[in-house]
Order: C-alpha cells, then sequence, then structure tokens
C-alpha cells in the first residue's frame, strides 16, 4: 500500500476509497469541519473543510485522496475564509453563547475559537426563527440551526426513522419536523434517539439535563477543538 | 380532492420521480398544495411528506397558501426593467386592484414578480397560470385586468395576447441549412457509431450550455462506464436572463434536436431519455408532445428505430421556477422528483447520473449542433471558428438595439461586428454570457466570442449610455440571492449578504471600507461556493468593480464609518412608549468628515 498524498508538505497514506478528510483525520491532521462526521455519509455543505487541491478548491468531506494529490489545507488564506464562512454561520441564525446552554460543548463555537473568530464581521440578519418546546424531552431551538443535516442523517441513518428535513430555498433554508402538525412531539422521534444528540450547536437539546456539567468543565473549555476532533473521530472510526 | 389526486397519482404510476409534474396539477387546479394533498400524496407515492414540502418551498410556482385563480407573474429580467416593466407592473396592480406579491381578497388573482421568462427580446413580459404572455403594455393589461374581471377563461382570450415570435435575424452555418427528418440517423447508422462520435469528437463541438466540455468525449465516457442502463438528457432549463435560444430552437427545429438526443442515444447505448423544459416555457409543451408523437410514428423514435435494433424515447419533463436547475446535477435531481439541489462531484453524472445511472446531459444547442454534424462531417463544423473554439454560437441578443432576437456567429466573431448587425449604438457595455459571465466596456468590443476569449451560453444584453451600470448589478446580484439553492454556506448566506452590501452603498450609507468589504465578499463566494451559481454570483459586481471602480467609490460618504441602518429611525418606537418628540429624543447619523 504506497498510496500517499501530501497534505501542508507532509506525505501522509490514504486507502482507496477515503476522502481527503478521512485520510487526514487517520493521519492526524484536523481540517475543520461542521456538517462532517465520520459516522454518517458526507454532506458537504459548511465548506469550512474547503481546501486546495492541487491549486482547486475542493471540498475534503466529500472529494476522494487520490496518488499525486497536493492538498493545501492550513494556509493563511483558507483559515481567514473558513473564519469569514465561520462568521456567516452566526450572522445568518441568532446565536447568544453566553446564554446558550451548548457554550463550551459547541461545535460552532469551538471552531469560532480555533479560527480565532474574534467578531461576526458582517451585519446581522436577525432572523424570526421559533421554538419548537413541544416534546416532552427534547427541545428544538430553531434560532441556532446551521442546515447542516446532522439530525437528519442520524435520524435515517442510525435510527432508521425520517424525523428531520432541512428545506426551502436559499436563505429561507430551515428544519422541519416530519409531521402533519410540524410539531416534534407528534414524530416518532425519541430522547435515546442518535438524532436527538448529534446537533454540533445548541438546536436540537435533551430536556431536563441543562446545566448538568457547569460551564467552565465543558469539552471545549480546556481543549481546542481539533484536539477533541482527531480523538473522537480516530477512536470512532480509528 | 381526494379522487383528483388518487387518479393523478395512478396517471403517474405512483412514481415519485414525478412529483414535480404531479404537484404542477395540484397547483393548477386548486391553486395551491393544500396540506390534504400532501398528506395523501406521501401516502400514495411512499415518500416522506418532508419531501413533498421541501420540493413545494424550493419551487417558485408552487405554493402553499392559494394564489388567485387568475396568476399574473411579471418578468423581473433586466432587459424586461429597460421595457418598462416597474411602471407597468405598478399599472398592472392599480387595473387590478391587488398589491404585488398579494392575492385579492376575493381569491380571483394575484400578482408578483418572477425571474426572467426568456421573452428578452420581446417583453415586457410575464406568464398567465404558467402560459407565455409577451410584448406586454398598458393596453395589453387593462385589457387582460378586464378578462380577468370577467372571469374569461384563458383559451378564450386573444391569441394575439400569448404570440411568442422566433425573431431569427442572422442565420448562419446551423440555421441556414436545416437537416431532413431522420438523416441524421440514416448517417450516423451508414457510417457506423464509433465513426460518428470520431467525426462529433472531430468537429470539436463543446457543450453550448456555457461550460464548454467536449461533446464527444462526453460521449465517450458515458459509452465506457460498466453500468450499461444509461439516459440522454437534454437541458431545456434555459434561465439565464437574457437567453432565449433554446426557446427558439425547441419551437422551430425541435426535431433536429430530438434527432440529436437520439444518435446521443445510439452512441451511448440509452434507451430513455428526457427533455427538461423549463416551466416558464409551458407553451411549449402540447406542440413538442405533438412532434415526439411523429417521431414514434415516423419510426424515428420507439423500439426498432430505422430498423437498426435501437430502442429509445424521449419523456419532456417540465421544471417549476428555479434557476439552479440549468446546472446538470441539479437538473438530475429535479428529474428525480426532488428540489434542485447540486450533487457533490465526483461522481459526475456521466458515471452516476440520473437514479444513480450513467448520463449525459447537454444543452438543446448540443445536441442540435450534433444533429447535423452527423450528416455533414466533423470537417464540416471545425472548419469554422476559431481553434479552440470550433463552429458556431447561437446568440439570444436582447437590450438596447434595433433588432433584438437570434443570431449564429462563427466563434472568433468580434462584439463590435455583432453589435452593429442588430442596430445598437451609443453603447454602453455589453453583458456576455448573462449575469453569470462578464460585463464588457465600450473599450472592449474587439475582443471576441470564443471559450478562450468571451464564453456564452448565448446571452448577450446590450446597454446604451442612459443605462445606470450599478442598477444592473443590483439587479442581477438580487437575482441570485433569490435563486440561491441554499445548501452551502458561502453561496446561501454570501448572496444575501452581497445584495445587503451592495443596497447598503446604493442607498447612500456606504463609507470608506464599504466597496473594500463588498470586494472581499465577492471573492470568497467566488472562491468558496459549492457550484457554478455560488461562483459566479458575484461576477455582476467583480466584473462592473473592475471597470468602474469610481461609480462604486462616488456612492460612498465621506466618513470612515457609516452604521447599515437609520440610527434616529432606529429611536421611534422609545419615542413613542416616552411620548417623546423633543430635539434631544432624536439622533443624527453621522456627519460627513470634513
Amino acid at each position: 500500500m504506497n498510496n500517499t498524498i501530501r497534505l501542508d508538505g507532509k506525505t501522509i497514506p490514504f486507502e482507496q476509497g477515503q476522502t481527503i478528510m478521512e485520510a487526514a483525520t487517520a493521519a492526524g491532521v484536523y481540517i475543520p469541519h461542521l456538517c462532517h462526521n465520520p459516522e454518517f455519509t458526507p454532506h458537504g455543505s459548511c465548506k469550512l473543510c474547503n481546501v486546495k487541491v492541487n491549486g482547486r478548491i475542493c471540498s475534503a468531506c466529500t472529494f476522494p485522496a487520490s496518488e499525486g494529490q497536493d492538498i493545501i489545507s492550513d494556509s493563511q488564506e483558507l483559515n481567514a475564509d473558513r473564519q469569514k464562512i465561520t462568521q456567516m454561520l452566526f450572522v445568518e441564525g441568532n446565536h447568544f453563547c453566553p446564554s446558550c446552554e451548548k457554550t463550551g460543548n459547541c461545535q460552532l463555537q469551538a471552531v469560532a475559537y480555533h479560527l480565532n473568530m474574534l467578531d461576526d464581521h458582517f451585519p446581522h440578519f436577525y432572523a424570526h426563527r421559533k421554538m419548537d418546546a413541544s416534546h416532552p424531552d427534547i427541545l428544538i431551538d430553531h434560532n441556532r440551526c446551521i442546515f447542516c443535516t446532522l439530525c437528519v442523517r442520524a435520524s435515517q441513518e442510525k435510527d432508521g426513522k425520517d424525523v428531520f428535513a432541512i428545506i426551502g430555498r436559499g436563505i429561507n433554508k430551515h428544519l422541519i419536523a416530519n409531521a402533519e402538525s410540524g410539531q416534534l412531539k407528534d414524530t416518532d422521534i425519541a430522547a435515546t434517539d442518535h438524532a436527538a444528540h448529534i446537533c454540533p450547536t445548541g438546536a436540537i437539546l435533551i430536556k431536563r439535563t441543562g446545566y448538568a456539567v457547569p460551564i467552565g468543565e465543558r469539552v471545549y473549555d480546556h481543549q481546542q477543538i481539533d484536539t477533541v476532533a482527531l480523538a473522537q473521530e480516530n477512536t470512532d472510526h480509528g | 380532492m381526494q379522487q383528483f389526486i388518487q387518479d393523478l397519482a395512478q396517471k403517474n404510476q405512483f412514481q415519485p420521480t414525478h412529483l414535480l409534474e404531479i404537484l404542477r396539477a395540484i397547483q393548477l387546479r386548486f391553486c395551491s398544495i393544500p396540506n390534504d394533498a400532501i398528506e395523501q400524496l406521501a401516502l400514495l407515492l411512499k415518500i416522506p411528506r418532508t419531501r413533498i414540502i421541501d420540493v413545494i418551498e424550493f419551487y417558485s410556482f408552487f405554493t402553499s397558501t392559494p394564489t388567485g385563480r387568475y396568476h399574473l407573474l411579471i418578468s423581473d429580467s433586466i432587459t424586461d426593467h429597460m421595457l418598462g416593466k416597474q411602471a407597468l407592473i405598478a399599472f398592472a396592480a392599480d387595473k387590478l386592484n391587488v398589491g404585488v406579491g398579494s392575492v385579492r381578497a376575493d381569491g380571483l388573482v394575484s400578482l408578483d414578480n418572477t425571474s426572467c421568462t426568456g421573452m428578452c427580446d420581446q417583453g415586457p413580459a410575464g406568464l398567465i397560470n404558467g402560459l407565455a404572455l409577451t410584448a406586454l403594455d398598458q393596453n395589453k393589461i387593462t385589457a387582460i385586468a378586464g378578462l380577468i374581471n370577467q372571469q374569461i377563461p384563458l383559451s378564450e382570450w386573444p391569441a394575439e395576447f400569448f404570440n411568442v415570435v422566433d425573431n431569427i435575424h442572422k442565420p448562419d452555418l446551423l440555421l441556414k441549412q436545416q437537416i431532413a427528418l431522420g438523416d441524421a440517423l440514416t448517417a450516423t447508422f451508414q457510417r457506423g457509431l464509433k465513426s460518428t462520435l470520431a467525426e462529433i469528437n472531430l468537429s470539436g463541438l463543446r457543450g453550448r450550455g456555457g461550460a464548454g466540455f467536449k461533446t464527444a468525449m462526453k460521449w465517450q465516457f458515458c459509452s465506457e462506464e460498466a453500468e450499461t442502463e444509461r439516459y440522454v438528457v437534454c437541458n431545456a432549463d434555459e434561465g439565464e436572463p437574457g437567453t432565449f435560444k433554446d426557446r427558439v430552437l425547441l419551437n422551430s427545429y425541435a426535431h433536429q434536436v430530438f434527432e440529436g438526443m437520439t444518435l446521443c442515444a445510439a452512441i451511448i447505448g440509452a434507451k430513455q431519455g428526457f427533455l427538461y423544459l423549463r416551466g416558464e416555457y409551458l407553451h411549449l409543451y402540447d406542440k413538442l408532445q405533438a412532434i415526439l408523437a411523429e417521431r414514434r410514428q415516423l419510426g424515428l423514435l420507439g423500439d426498432n428505430i430505422q430498423n437498426q435494433g435501437l430502442d429509445f424515447d424521449i419523456e419532456i419533463r417540465l421544471g417549476a421556477g428555479a434557476y439552479i436547475c440549468g446546472e446538470e446535477s441539479a437538473l438530475i435531481e429535479s428529474l428525480e422528483g426532488k428540489s434542485g439541489i447540486p450533487r457533490n462531484r465526483p461522481p459526475y453524472p456521466v458515471s452516476k447520473g440520473y437514479l444513480g445511472k450513467p448520463t449525459v446531459v447537454n444543452n438543446v444547442e448540443t445536441f442540435y449542433a450534433a444533429a447535423a454534424i452527423a450528416v455533414n462531417g466533423g470537417d464540416w463544423f471545425a472548419d469554422v471558428g476559431t481553434e479552440k473554439s470550433q463552429g458556431t454560437k447561437i446568440l439570444s441578443i436582447c437590450g438596447d438595439c434595433t433588432k433584438p432576437g437570434i443570431y449564429e456567429y462563427p466563434f472568433g466573431t468580434r462584439i463590435q461586428t455583432v453589435l452593429d448587425d442588430c442596430g445598437a449604438t451609443d453603447v454602453l457595455g455589453v453583458q456576455i454570457g448573462g449575469p453569470s459571465g462578464t460585463f464588457i466596456a465600450n473599450d472592449e468590443f474587439d475582443r471576441q466570442l470564443a471559450f478562450e476569449d468571451l464564453a456564452t451560453g448565448g446571452s448577450f444584453i446590450i446597454f446604451n449610455n442612459s443605462r445606470n451600470i450599478l442598477d444592473i448589478a443590483n439587479n442581477f446580484t438580487h437575482f441570485f440571492a433569490h435563486e440561491s439553492c441554499g445548501f452551502c454556506t458561502p453561496c446561501r448566506v454570501g448572496t444575501s449578504l452581497l445584495k445587503k452590501q451592495l443596497d447598503k452603498i446604493m442607498d447612500g450609507h456606504g463609507s470608506a471600507g464599504d466597496v473594500i468589504a463588498l470586494e472581499e465578499l465577492c471573492q470568497l463566494i467566488k472562491t468558496n461556493s459549492h457550484c457554478g451559481l455560488g461562483q459566479t454570483a458575484a461576477n455582476p459586481i467583480l466584473t462592473t468593480l473592475e471597470r468602474y471602480p469610481e461609480l462604486y467609490q462616488s456612492r460612498l460618504k465621506n466618513i470612515s464609518f457609516e452604521p447599515g441602518f437609520d440610527l434616529d429611525g432606529a429611536l421611534e418606537i422609545a419615542r413613542r412608549m416616552a411620548n417623546r418628540d423633543d430635539a434631544a429624543a432624536h439622533l443624527a447619523q453621522v456627519a460627513d468628515d470634513e
């Protein structure tokens, strides 16, 4: 097996069929991402993992690794773009980290820290988004949804259900629950479903578990997301 | 309604791939897609209701709340604006007593804007219950208002309201010399499939939709796939504002287009083809169906075509108002009855396209040209044009000229030649290739039509010196924000931010850093977006900013920072609550630095 690619000047191995993201993760190289989770079919929508493959921009989570690729990921230029894309996600929704239960465990917040995002840069959309607190055990706060579709994929691929969908066009994109009423309580979701726990932000939360871990002792309070992601993703799929 | 939907689903063999057709019929019958219909369809088609709701929200021509029984849409293309669209829609709103974007209280009529309907040479244009209206003026609107108020069925309206003309002004290689029915297939079978593919390769034909991928190579790749269930798709989702040549080809030369598809099917080994016709061209639907029926009768479609053992047929599928479906993988998603979200590539459609099977997607003009090449040979085509761009290109010319319409030119033709032919004088600039293309200024008319210089899918919009470049860029920028599918962050959020940022500058709220911020945002969207829409959405600003930086700068205030909103206006609610209106309760906007 002498399949190799060059990533940020280092030669790393890959297996046939692996994406650039999979090869990088296995080699211990973190490429920022939000919609990607190695347990589910790649989606390629958040565009944080955009890398330069032989001079061309590609999404690392969907683009297959192949012999002869010279890939740049950790460059000033790409990280500056990633920071802006993260800022876009912040201004599109309504993200108030200090009052969010997910703070310290939130991947959006952690990626923002990792990319040294210090402000929102863009004007806010102040989108009017609702909450769905109809379900006895699960809460949806649409203000925090970034349309990564992880809940959609988790429900379909792990739970064998079809609870969520991301629908609509352009800036009107939104998450819906698969019930005639549109309310989560009328779907077949259970609090034990993967879909209820996969949200990278605080859009889908389990009720009555808030602040069980105090702020300051949460995942990203002491560790950077690159360390956490590499450890988790290599354990899950090592 | 229940019986209607049951019959409709049955007619479509309960196929989820036919979801758009089914929803089109429901929308036409009930002026919306009612909730009960969604529930019933989900059960009948065995798909989640969320997929149906997604499709309804995604396509402009589907609504969840009822439109009027007469639903009037006015085309919002820049060319319609130049022909007085804004005044006309205001006139229509007044005559019909309905607001733009609203339904009249009695539910009889609704009025709204719609993206370019492809009638730029005969605008201002519109759609009434999906059917094209052309050359609208105040007299016609007055008459239409009368017909609507008397509830006269569309079938009894004057035919001239729906008259769509070809306006072919300059035929060349392809348009001058039509091939006879069946000739391309006869030539293909006589020469042999491999040799015919070799001729198409020799011709140098590249995709006419704008991207310019070599046609023969695409067909070859598809034919080499291990999977033998393969498809041919003709992309007639001509949505690029300013483009209408495919409409003319399908109106007058559909046989040749279908023949091109059929010879492609013979070469790649496909049994099924699709014509994906944009919803705005509904008026062509019956005519095209009749042509397909005629071809079946003549043995040019169906089983054992020309007794050569080729089985192939073509189905027409209508879109429902989504520019993004012109992108080939979004088009395939749409054919499968889904919202048009471009796929991740690889795999490319030639290996995994419709239903995951190898699929060739080509533009109408590409198939039309391929049929002629099959008859006349590769050299006939390759002898015309430039070294890298062989053959001719059919242009849709509109805007400020005396003879808008269809013009065919050999590649390599100078822009000035085109302008002279169509009667354009006092020209400020030309938008080549539509909003996603390039704006060129009047000192660049020595440049030429060619993939290596100015590539175009056919759109050619002329602006004279009375036009405002920022208005043009603004119209295009709003268009892209409206048409972004929303899949990827840079395009979903970026196109809307671009709209806000340009509006800020145009409304006189811009300051020193705002043009730089605008350009940075453009580059970000261009570099990072998922598909061609996002990658080109910033072109209207980038190409005009490059040529006319002073125009943008002139709109800026002479201060270092200006908030993007009205400071004093934001205090209005507080003033009302405090019941104050004295001078101290007001805030001045930041004053100019002197």
